[in-house]
Formats: C-alpha cells, sequence, structure tokens
C-alpha cells in the first residue's frame, strides 16, 4: 500500500482548507454485498475539524466586501471548533479574535483557541451555547462598529462553504454510486449547503440529519433543534430523513471506530457514523445495496480532558 | 431538608420553565427522587440503571458528585445542586 499525496504546496494554511479524504470503514459497518460506508474525515482540515470550512469562507467572503479589515475584532459565538479555526485563521492572517464559550466547553479547545493569541470570554455553562449567543449580542450591541460579528448561525457563507466544497467533492469522489449522505446538525451548515448542492446535482442522494435523541446530552457540537435557538440558516425541509440517536450509542460507535477502524473521533462523529451503520443494516436487510457517507467532524483528543472523568469513571 | 436546584436550559420544559427549584433529601439520591416525584421524566434524563448518565454532571456548590461520594453524596440545607449539561451546537 502507498501513500497517495493529494494535497501539495500550498502559500497559506488557509489554502489547505478542504479536500478531505474519504476513508472506507470496513469493520463497524455491515459486511453485505453492494453495502459500503465511508467515513469523510473532516479532522484532516489544518484546524482539526469541519468548521474550518464555514470559517474561512465567513472571513474571506467578509474580507471581499469590506465587512472585515485588520482593524477589526472579529467575535463570535461558538462551542469550541469553530473557534479553533477563527483562531488558526485569525492568526494566519492577521485578525484579531475573540471568543463567547459556555465555560464548560472542553479544556483541549479552549488551550488551542489561546494558543493562537485568541481572547475567550466565558458564558454561563447553565445558559449553554444559547447563552453564548445572548452575550455575543450583548457585546456587539455595545461597540457594532469595533467587530465583526460573523454570526455563524445565520450567515450564509457557512452552508455556501459546504454548497461549493464537500458537495462537489462527494459527487467528484463517489459520483453516482453515493446513495446517502449522513451529518449531524450544530450550526446545520454542513447538512444545508451539501443537501443543497447534492438536490441540485446528485438528487437520488438520500440525505439525513443527525441530531441527539434528547434536549439533555453528550453529544458536543450537536443541537436538539426543538429545544434550541434554531439558527437561521437551517431549513428542516432540506434533509429527507431526520435521526434521533442516543449519546451512548454516539459515544459507544465512537469507541469502536478508534479501535476497529484506526479512527480517532469525536462523540458527534460517532453518533453520524452510527446512523449510517444503521442505515446499511437496514438497506441489507431489505437486499439492497448503497454507499453512505457519515462526516466525521473532528478527532477524539479534543475531548480526552473531559473524557478522563466523565467516561471512565466507576460508579 | 430543603437545597435548591439549577436547572439547565434542556431540562427547563420539566420544570415549566423555572431555572432554579427547590427539592427536598439528605443524599442526592433522595434529591433526585425528590425532583421526579414534583417534575416527573428529570429523573430518566439524569440517571440509567448504573447511576448517573455518564454524559450528566451534577455538581454539589463547586464540587462533582463523582468527586464526591456519588448518589450517596449527603446534602445539607442551603446548599445548590447544579445539573450541567454538555454544550450544543456550533
Amino acid at each position: 500500500m502507498t501513500a497517495r499525496y493529494l494535497r501539495g504546496r500550498f502559500d497559506s494554511i488557509a489554502e489547505a482548507v478542504g479536500r478531505t479524504p474519504l476513508v472506507r470503514l470496513r469493520h463497524v459497518a455491515p459486511q453485505a454485498p453492494g453495502i459500503a460506508v465511508y467515513a469523510k474525515l473532516e479532522y484532516a482540515n489544518p484546524g482539526g475539524s469541519v468548521k474550518d470550512r464555514a470559517a474561512l469562507r465567513m472571513i474571506s467572503d467578509a474580507m471581499a466586501d469590506g465587512r472585515l479589515d485588520r482593524s477589526k475584532v472579529l467575535i463570535d459565538s461558538t462551542s469550541g471548533n469553530t473557534g479553533v479555526a477563527y483562531s488558526m485563521l485569525g492568526a494566519a492572517l492577521g485578525v484579531k479574535i475573540q471568543l463567547v464559550m459556555p465555560s464548560n466547553v472542553s479544556q483541549a479547545r479552549k488551550d488551542i483557541a489561546n494558543a493562537f493569541g485568541t481572547e475567550i470570554i466565558y458564558s454561563d455553562p447553565m445558559e449553554g451555547s444559547d447563552g453564548a449567543i445572548e452575550l455575543v449580542r450583548a457585546i456587539v450591541a455595545k461597540e457594532p462598529s469595533r467587530f465583526f460579528y460573523p454570526d455563524q448561525y445565520s450567515n450564509p457563507s457557512n452552508p455556501l462553504a459546504h454548497f461549493e466544497g464537500t458537495g462537489p467533492e462527494l459527487i467528484e469522489a463517489l459520483g453516482p454510486r453515493l446513495t446517502h449522505f449522513v451529518a449531524g446538525l450544530g450550526t446545520s451548515g454542513t447538512m444545508m449547503g451539501t443537501a443543497r448542492r447534492l438536490r441540485q446535482d446528485a438528487p437520488h442522494v438520500h440525505c439525513v440529519a443527525v441530531e441527539p435523541q434528547d434536549a439533555l446530552h453528550g453529544l458536543e457540537g450537536l443541537k436538539h433543534m426543538a429545544s434550541s435557538l434554531v439558527p437561521p440558516i437551517y431549513d428542516r425541509a432540506l434533509p429527507h430523513e431526520h435521526r434521533g440517536i442516543s449519546t451512548e450509542d454516539g459515544w459507544d460507535m465512537a469507541d469502536r471506530v478508534v479501535a476497529e477502524e484506526g479512527l480517532h473521533v469525536g462523540h458527534s462523529s460517532g453518533a453520524n457514523i452510527f446512523a449510517a451503520v444503521q442505515i446499511a443494516h437496514e438497506l441489507a436487510a431489505r437486499g439492497e445495496g448503497g454507499c453512505i457517507v457519515a462526516i466525521v467532524c473532528d478527532r477524539g483528543d479534543r475531548y480526552f480532558a473531559p473524557l478522563r472523568w466523565e467516561k471512565k469513571y466507576v460508579w | 431538608m430543603s437545597i435548591s436546584v439549577r436547572i439547565p436550559t434542556p431540562l427547563r420544559t420539566l420544570t415549566a420553565g423555572q431555572d432554579e427549584v427547590t427539592a427536598e433529601g439528605t443524599t442526592v439520591a433522595e434529591v433526585v427522587a425528590d425532583l421526579e416525584a414534583r417534575f416527573p421524566g428529570v429523573r430518566d434524563r439524569l440517571l440509567d440503571e448504573k447511576g448517573v448518565r455518564r454524559f450528566v454532571n451534577l455538581f454539589l456548590g463547586d464540587e462533582d458528585i463523582r468527586f464526591l461520594e456519588g448518589l450517596s453524596t449527603s446534602v445539607k440545607p442551603g446548599e445548590t445542586l447544579t445539573i450541567v449539561p454538555a454544550i450544543a451546537g456550533g
């Protein structure tokens, strides 16, 4: 087996965002004729998560039309990965970054954002990411001219990154073989942009949105839409189907994928892969084939610190 | 013996929107049982057959009850039990 170097040489880290690999899951997926499950490894983005795509697009669109220049501070609310992406790109492009996060966000993501020189403002952990959204709005309202507030939940550049990136990449890599696309909903940008592209250029593909089964859950990064502030970019009708996945199923699948496939994925990715494998079993039971892609949002090491006690503790 | 319990947004549908409620009990387990009596459904969100669900964090004051005596941790009047959720979205 030889390595295939797809990536080449870049002038800036920003150019290394996107064109992520698809890796077939041979062990956790059912062994059935005509069934293939792939993970799209968004953790191969330079900031380590799918959020590099949206952050880059929001920053570059705003720089292009003058909403953002180096005299302004980019501020946004984030549960972490978007913050890491802003921080990396801000350092590379000379843009100062401030982030509002609930104080119970994983330590790894706070530390990474800090390392890039980003200033973090903490919001009340009891109010979750909706509390962070409300706090950033209040800060910006006081001094609107000082800030560029991309607002990832309502910024059309977020889904556009996937309409022009993730979607075409899937079509290019798998073409007519692709039958199902599975992604979790956070801001919903990944699903909105990719599903819009697939509905336009590969309308046979069935798009499946993953949500936490319950309002109180441990799938960090995913939103239980029914109990949350609904992102303005979100259109519930765009995916063909919604599946609720339990925290335990997502976490256990993340563990299996590490041990059996060599992919160290985060919890929300575990939930996406669980849904993809569930779909594969349903197809196999009906004697149908299919090619299913699940988004791997980030790497499991983003969660090491809380895992130390959250997961391994024995009651 | 009455203590106050802080309720995170995802559970406020069960508490009629209240962000803080009072509950009776001498241990965390009794407080959870009392919460269930007042707000049916809360217990299953917090506990499974093994104890506190893996992704739920219960803090008595500033200390995670995992580092105290778990559900057997005794509570005193005036203390605050906080249910801290995971982070959602973006």
